[in-house]
């Protein structure tokens, strides 16, 4: 039989035989139950631990948690029954993995029905058991009363439970839940769904014995390195293992373009990755210099188009509109760990540990990596860094796939600093050109040309081949066939204008295959870019008007809902109601102050920021002295992990707005490490971090992994204005942007 | 040129066979199997690997594991336990100071050194003493809040 290996909630490697523990309806050798069967999602243990199998991993904003607090409360069961099993392929529904904020905000559907169905089915039986009427029976801590005195166990009704039960999946991927007779409790009869219960991971991650994939040891395991071209689109002439010799057991797999080193000690495979002589053939095509990418994109001819229009925006524009343009730069993941993967080809089966945000995807990936069918496959969810997005994190998979079948053994491969920042996957640079008009203190037309590389040049689901950097080198092709693209209203807020007409624009990648300037998912696709481009301008049509930024911004949104978001930010923020820029202070320190709001929506989530910044006019520095975020994501099904995600969010989208920016040079990017692509650290910390959660009830709960990503940006920009009097419009907003922009005033 | 190399880690004895100039980390993680100094850049700038050295917090990545003899090495795991945690592990967990929690042992292991020679810091102290330890998640503000709630605890008892 074979051994398995897989993850729970307690935070605890369990290895059990067998595909899946005893539990009603499974035989301990039964093989995985169909996705059709609430076994699929929920199994009650004979001693009432409730194991919940979901492919909503746990990436650290505590999704895992809030679906139990679903289960519990649904079953009327203590949370600490509730047992999550995350990820595995083997014994979780596909169900899309975590992305785009979906997990909570569409994946509660398939938990609240299967665990509302259990409960139906356990108090029909106690109903019988008892011999009441099913409405007349309550249940409490997992036991059904028909009276204080008169009451079964759910533990002593499984029985009710065999056979498994099958209920058709509606619904595919982010929506797929199973179609069950029971209907869920009414939102507003929740009492463990709402509370701050602590994330079940916290505590282990704590005392260091929370399972990280960096840390699974299989035997006769394999380190594994692979080694990166020297530029964009460089090819293997020759290899040469000669320098290998002395370093241990080391040793190359070479597969085309792949090389890549083994070796039984880690150190050893360091050492031999650094060691081999590789002679690369020349890059395949020449960069444009930094300072020229606007111009490069605004060059090159468009290969995908969308438009969002109404009215008549050219006879609306009149003869003095607003003008401006805008960048936002590529940025890079750069993973706090630079990606593993252990992968163990056998004949009998594949077995791969990794921390990816979807597995059953990646189940498919390694297969086409591998040229073997899927069900060959399966992925154990061990946590790696956080992904946010589709990240350098699996390019080790498809790596140690490709080593572990020339090797026979299980291979873990660990990237290295450089691997991850300068060849993982990279978030698409922006440009954008804007026009506009205000009239009475309202945007009368809107005019944006979004233009960018493809949001979606690899796909955000890691299921093919050519999608891998170890894939490409491999001779695979990046199928490339999907689209995407930062759009008005999609990636950014959405204003009540009468004419608009914003075109977004999608350019070629600089080369098919082999690019470290290769495009992807990263933690909110397109939208702080265009988010920044958007809110901006609005900015910029409220100082034209004469208007105050909030103001300006709450008469020109046609949602109640919004305008109060807007309305709570400005409370919380003390807000200095007035027209930006035209109050300047400054500190002791001689730095300019400002403050600034922007405002975005993502899909239903409403999110209002307003920042203090200090800007030093002869340095170009800016710092966050406070930032007050309004966050409205419906109900609240855990405001602890909200408060955690939305504050962490905050901080990484500081450091993507004052910092981060891919560099490159003619050949290939020069961002390797924290030097180089340098993150916010301690003293970006603003000295208020306010997150106010707008709770709603009555409003099914939407996304919160990304939406509080998205105005940062624009809101630091604007409070920028606030304290200068002058805009800065290519992010990030570095000394050197904002110099320039100051410069460029002036002359 | 390997050499024996003995180690005390976590209040156990250990031998290793290595070069000497090997990083430190890859002799705690491959050689003994432990855990939680984690490889964040192989470079000292992010602080995944951090260890005690005696009080110190060092860099596990680029510290040679020849230098290492002769002195005591803490790991996480060996701050404290489920049974009897390290306040900063309490305070940490109690306040979700992590998202992925990747990161987590370089600012543990960074504060526990901090707290050693400073029990009563201030905010900016204790920002700076963090100062170059990496959050890619970005959870900084509830580091803080455990860094002040660890120290308020160790004061008290």
């Amino acid at each position: 039989m074979k051994r398995t290996l897989f993850l729970t909630g307690a935070a605890t490697l369990v290895v059990v035989a067998g595909a899946r523990p005893q539990g009603f309806a499974i035989a301990a050798d039964a093989p995985p139950p169909a996705e059709t069967s609430l076994g699929a999602w929920l199994r009650m243990l004979p001693d009432g631990t409730v194991e919940m199998y979901t492919d909503k991993v746990e990436m650290g904003m505590g999704v895992p948690t809030g679906f139990a607090q679903f289960v519990a409360d649904e079953l009327d069961v203590p949370l600490a029954r509730v047992r999550p099993i995350l990820g595995d392929t083997a014994t979780t529904v596909a169900a899309g993995g975590v992305g785009g904020s979906n997990s909570t905000y569409r994946g509660n559907a398939a938990i609240r029905n299967a665990a509302a169905e259990m409960r139906r089915i356990l108090v029909a039986a106690a109903a019988k058991q008892l011999d009441v009427a099913p409405e007349g029976l309550y249940v409490r801590e997992g036991v059904v009363h028909a009276s204080p005195a008169v009451s079964v166990p759910y533990t002593a009704l499984l029985a009710a439970l065999l056979p498994d039960p099958a209920f058709p999946l509606v619904g595919e991927g982010f929506t797929a839940a199973p179609k069950v007779p029971a209907t869920p409790k009414a939102w507003s009869a929740y009492t463990i769904v709402g509370e701050p219960v602590p994330r079940f991971d916290v505590r282990a991650k704590a005392l260091g014995t929370y399972p990280y994939v960096i840390n699974v040891r299989r035997p006769g395991m394999l380190h594994g390195r692979f080694v990166m071209p020297p530029a964009i689109g460089a090819t293997v002439v020759a290899v040469d293992d000669t320098p290998l010799r002395g370093i241990g057991d080391a040793r190359v797999v070479r597969v085309r373009d792949f090389v890549g080193v083994v070796a039984s000690r880690e150190w050893d495979a360091v050492r031999a990755a650094r060691a081999v002589r590789v002679t690369w053939s020349g890059p395949s095509t020449t960069l444009p210099a930094q300072a020229e990418l606007a111009a490069y994109m605004w060059a090159q001819p468009v290969v995908k188009t969308d438009a969002v229009k109404h009215g008549d925006v050219d006879a609306n524009l009149g003869s003095a509109p607003l003008t401006a343009a805008y960048t936002w730069p590529f940025q890079s993941h750069a993973n706090m760990g630079p990606g593993c993967t252990v992968v163990d080809v056998r004949a009998d089966g594949v077995t791969v540990w990794s921390g990816t945000q979807k597995t059953h995807a990646l189940k498919a990936g390694v297969a086409d990596v591998l040229g073997i069918p899927s069900d060959r496959v399966r992925v154990a969810w061990v946590s790696d860094a956080g992904s946010y997005g589709r990240s350098g994190l699996e390019e080790s998979a498809a790596a140690a796939a490709l080593l572990s079948r020339a090797t026979g053994k299980p291979v873990r491969v660990q990237s290295m600093r450089a691997d991850n920042t300068q060849w993982g996957n990279k978030a698409p640079a922006i440009v954008a050109r804007l026009r506009g008009t205000v009239s009475g203190g309202n945007i009368v037309a809107f005019e944006a040309t979004l233009r960018q590389f493809n949001g979606n040049e690899i796909v955000s689901h890691p299921d093919v081949a050519g999608s891998f950097l170890a894939g490409q080198m491999a001779g695979f092709d990046n199928p490339a066939i999907t689209y995407e693209f930062g759009q008005y209203g999609e990636a950014s807020g959405t204003y009540a204008i009468p004419h608009l007409r914003s075109t977004a624009e999608l350019i070629a990648p600089f080369a098919p295959r082999l690019s470290p300037l290769r495009t992807a998912h990263m933690r909110d696709p397109e939208g702080p870019g265009t988010t920044w481009v958007i809110e901006s301008f609005v900015d910029e049509l409220a100082a034209r008007a004469g208007a105050d930024a909030i103001a300006f911004r709450q008469k020109n949104l046609s949602n109640p809902r919004h305008v109060d978001v807007l309305a709570q930010a400005a409370a919380a923020a003390g807000w200095d109601t007035r027209p930006s820029a035209t109050r300047p202070h400054a500190n002791a320190r001689g730095e300019r102050l400002g403050r600034g709001v922007a405002f975005a929506t993502r899909g239903a989530t409403i999110v209002a920021t307003v920042v203090h910044v200090a800007v030093d006019p002869h340095t170009g520095r800016v710092r966050v002295e406070r930032i007050i975020c309004a966050h409205d994501c419906g109900f609240i099904v855990n405001p602890k992990s909200l408060q955690g995600t939305i504050e962490a969010n905050l901080i990484q989208s500081i450091s993507r707005s004052i910092y981060e920016e891919v560099t490159w040079n003619g050949t290939g990017v020069t961002s390797r490490d924290w030097v180089s692509y340098p993150v916010a650290h301690m003293a970006d910390v603003p000295d208020e971090v306010t997150v106010v959660m707008v709770h709603r009830p009555e409003v099914p709960p939407a996304g919160a992994g990304e939406p509080s990503s998205r105005p940062t940006a624009a809101a630091i920009g604007n409070a920028v204005f606030d304290a200068l009097g002058v805009r800065v419009r290519n992010a990030p907003l570095t000394p050197a942007n904002v110099l320039a922009a100051l410069h460029a005033e002036r002359a | 040129m390997t050499k024996t190399i003995s180690l005390r880690v976590d209040g156990k004895r250990h031998v290793v066979d290595a070069d000497p100039a090997m990083p430190l980390l890859y002799a705690l993680r491959d050689d003994l199997a432990l855990d939680n100094p984690r490889f964040g850049c192989g470079l000292a700038q992010c602080g995944a690997c951090t260890v005690l050295l005696d009080e110190t917090a060092i860099r596990s990545c680029v510290y040679p594991v020849g230098s290492a003899e002769g002195h005591a090495v803490t790991t996480l795991a060996g701050l404290g336990t489920a049974a009897q945690p390290h306040p900063l592990q309490t305070a940490f967990a109690d306040e979700q100071a992590m998202q992925c929690g990747y990161c987590l042992n370089g600012w543990i292991m960074t504060a526990a050194d901090l707290l050693h020679r400073n029990p009563d810091p201030t905010r900016a102290q204790i920002k700076d003493a963090l100062g170059d330890v990496v959050c890619r998640c970005g959870a900084h503000v509830a580091m803080i809040r455990a860094v002040e709630r660890a120290a308020k605890e160790m004061r008290a008892s």
